[in-house]
């Protein structure tokens, strides 16, 4: 009953939209930051911002926080317009990726700084900061000062210094930069669950893929200044749209060809392949085709196959990676180790690759990937 | 045993152990003179501050007394310039260090015209002979007709003090984290508040440290007041008069006084700085 309606209230909320970014461009001196941008983030939702460095990402964190002016563009926060509001009249909150504590403050005090500025008092202030530094695993942890805490506790402290004050929006600029691979995967996790409980928006910068798709309910891939492509992780890695995508999110292999009709393209130096007609999606002429390297079968059986030899193998614990050299290049397949040891196939021994047509997509060109 | 052992020793080994010996302290005993060159006058002007002279002439130790300290003002005139003094040095090291730490916030902060401009000039009061920044003041102000005395005394040692305030202060700040101040911001503080709870505090420190430094460097300006002063003495100009004529000893009394209340001060900051590293690191 409960759940049911919870439902029923929180999915026209899932609609709204929280952020939206209207062609909003950042040009600092000579250099274009970002570029013609636009975007809406779904309230409530986890959204990612990724690419590598230098494509825009803290730029464009920094004109939604009010830190930076676009050049040109809208920003909007709900319905309101805050494009020139000055980021203490944003209901938004950012965790910087130095964390940015204030030093001469107690972990208390920093928490409470955002309160206080909005004449929480007493009592009111008291239940809430420490309510907070539960939340986030710091219960007791108040009276000391930033420099005595370890820099997972630090992350803490600005994760709890934002959240306290249940903005509308929380930005995130590479939180977990600064921690080891360990407590980067916990505190992923635990900043997923401490999102899906406040139920308060997340654009979280990041240019670690695997974080992203771990972490976000959409990613929007940039690269300089613009966004290549936005959607869900698995529409991001099944169907990317560019080249640039497709090597960004995980291996894959691309092959250049031609389209030769609604579903087949014909590769330049090898045999025509089926794709699905949405893959191509209109394209005509020049085009490369996708494959992700775990959808290859060593071997035939599937609808598309390319001959070729294999020129090494190498085990990498729960897969065996092959670099296959074919008519259309070097082609990387992963094979899971479902039973122990390698599978058998050795460098030199020629055989026969095969994929599925649902398991390959199409973009324009080469063009992007590395 | 140490007898025996000594008894036993050839010549030879006992000449190569007190070269040793020698070689051991020699850091040592260089450092004791070096601290005995450092120490000696000011020992000196705080002992002559308890002598009972019986000329014009403070120079030879006639007797111990209390009553040059009894009777600190008992010169005609030293009051009055001891008071202008701190008045002068108060006034000058406050409007400095705040015109100083504004000065440093712009040129730390803010890219406008001029600012490599306004860099060098900070530093040319700093390395310009103190002869010639009074001299030229003279000039300034004998040309703009304008009386001497208190007010010009005190714009002379605001001048020179800027740049002093100005260098304290823009050291902390190069070094101060900017997303401190967005992140007050981005929890709601305006301008005012930002500065008020967060820049302040964490400057406060180098402002202190302008502060006294202001002070020291005003309180005993001779040759800049000496220019400028018109009728007006201060406690430097004061003391070189009276030295003419043979100081008495209660220029040593007030000596001594601002030695032990700047080491004193010293000692509280140090200690306050021990008190803090301890408690981070505890
Ligand atoms: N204040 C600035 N002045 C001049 N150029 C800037 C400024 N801030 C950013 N840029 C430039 O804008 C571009 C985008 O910078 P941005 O910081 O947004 O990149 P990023 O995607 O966050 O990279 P990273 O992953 O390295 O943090 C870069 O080329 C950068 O040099
Ligand atoms: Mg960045």
């Amino acid at each position: 009953m409960t759940v049911a309606s919870e439902r029923a209230t929180s999915a026209p909320a899932a609609q709204k939209v929280d952020v939206r970014l209207e062609d909003v461009t950042k040009q600092f001196d000579d250099v274009v930051a970002v570029d013609r941008l636009s975007v809406g983030v779904e309230s409530g939702s986890f959204f990612a911002l990724l690419g590598p460095s230098g494509c825009g990402k803290t730029t464009t964190l920094r004109m939604i926080g009010g830190f930076e002016q676009p050049t040109e563009g809208r920003i909007y926060l709900g319905d309101r317009e805050v494009s020139r509001l000055p980021a203490y009249k944003r209901d938004v909150n950012t965790v910087f990726q130095s964390y940015a504590l204030f030093p001469h403050l107690s972990v208390f005090e920093n928490v409470a700084f955002g309160l206080r500025r909005r004449a929480v008092r007493g009592e009111t202030l008291r239940g809430r900061v420490e309510e907070m530094l539960r939340i986030v695993g710091l219960g007791g942890m108040g009276k000391r000062k930033p420099r005595q805490l370890s820099g997972g506790q630090q992350q803490r402290v600005a994760l709890a210094r934002a959240l306290v004050n249940k903005p509308q929006v929380l930005l995130l600029d590479e939180p977990l930069g600064a921690l080891d691979l360990k407590l980067r995967k916990q505190m992923q996790l635990e900043l997923k669950a401490i999102q899906h409980d406040v139920g308060i928006t997340f654009i979280h910068v990041t240019h670690d893929q695997e974080e992203a798709m771990t972490m976000a309910d959409q990613i929007a891939v940039m690269n300089q200044g613009r966004i290549e492509q936005l959607g869900t992780p698995t529409e991001l890695y099944e169907t990317p749209a560019t080249a640039y995508v497709a090597s960004f999110l995980g291996a894959s292999n691309l092959i250049a060809g031609t389209v030769s009709g609604a579903n087949t393209v014909r590769l330049h130096h090898g045999p025509e392949v089926k794709v699905r007609p949405a893959a191509i999606a209109g394209r005509t002429g020049e085009v490369a085709v996708g494959i992700r390297p775990e959808k290859i079968d060593l071997g035939g059986g599937q609808e598309n196959t390319l001959e070729g030899t294999i020129f090494e193998q190498a085990y990498i614990g729960v897969a065996t990676q092959y670099l296959v050299d074919t008519d259309c290049g070097r082609l990387t397949v992963y094979r899971q180790n479902a039973s122990p040891g390698l599978n058998g196939a050795a460098p030199g021994q020629r055989l026969t690759l095969s994929w599925s047509p649902e398991s390959t997509f199409v973009v324009d060109s080469m063009e992007g990937s590395e | 045993m140490s007898a025996v052992a000594a008894t036993t020793q050839p010549r030879g080994e006992i000449l190569s152990s007190i070269l040793a010996f020698v070689r051991h302290h020699v850091l040592t005993l260089y450092s004791l003179l070096f601290f005995a060159y450092l120490l000696l006058p000011i020992a000196i002007v705080v002992a002559f501050s308890f002598n009972h002279p019986t000329g014009n002439f403070n120079y030879v130790w006639q007797g111990f007394t209390w009553d040059n300290w009894r009777y600190w003002d008992g010169v005609p005139g030293i009051r009055s310039a001891v008071f202008l003094s701190l008045e002068i040095a108060l006034l000058a090291s406050l409007v400095a260090t705040a015109l100083g730490t504004m000065i440093a916030l712009a040129l730390v902060r803010y890219g406008f015209r001029g600012r490599a401009a306004t860099n060098i000039m900070i530093f040319l009061p700093l390395s310009t002979p103190e002869i010639v920044l009074g001299a030229s003041l003279l000039t300034l102000f004998l040309n703009l007709n304008v009386v001497f005395g208190f007010w010009t005394i005190l714009i002379a040692h605001i001048m020179f003090c800027i740049s002093f305030a100005v260098v304290t202060v823009k050291a902390r700040l190069v070094g101060f984290d900017r997303h401190l101040e967005e992140a007050a911001m981005d929890l709601g503080a305006n301008e005012w508040v930002t500065f008020r709870k967060v820049t302040l505090p964490l400057i406060a420190p180098a402002i202190l440290a302008a502060l006294l430094l202001c002070f020291a460097i005003s309180i005993d300006d001779f040759v800049v007041t000496y220019f400028n002063a018109g009728s007006e003495t201060t406690f430097p100009l004061f003391v070189w008069g009276a030295a003419r004529v043979g100081a008495p000893p209660q220029v040593n009394v007030i000596g001594t006084a601002i030695f032990v209340i700047a080491v004193s001060g010293m000692l509280v900051n140090v200690l306050i700085q021990m008190r803090r590293t301890r408690a981070a690191t505890s």
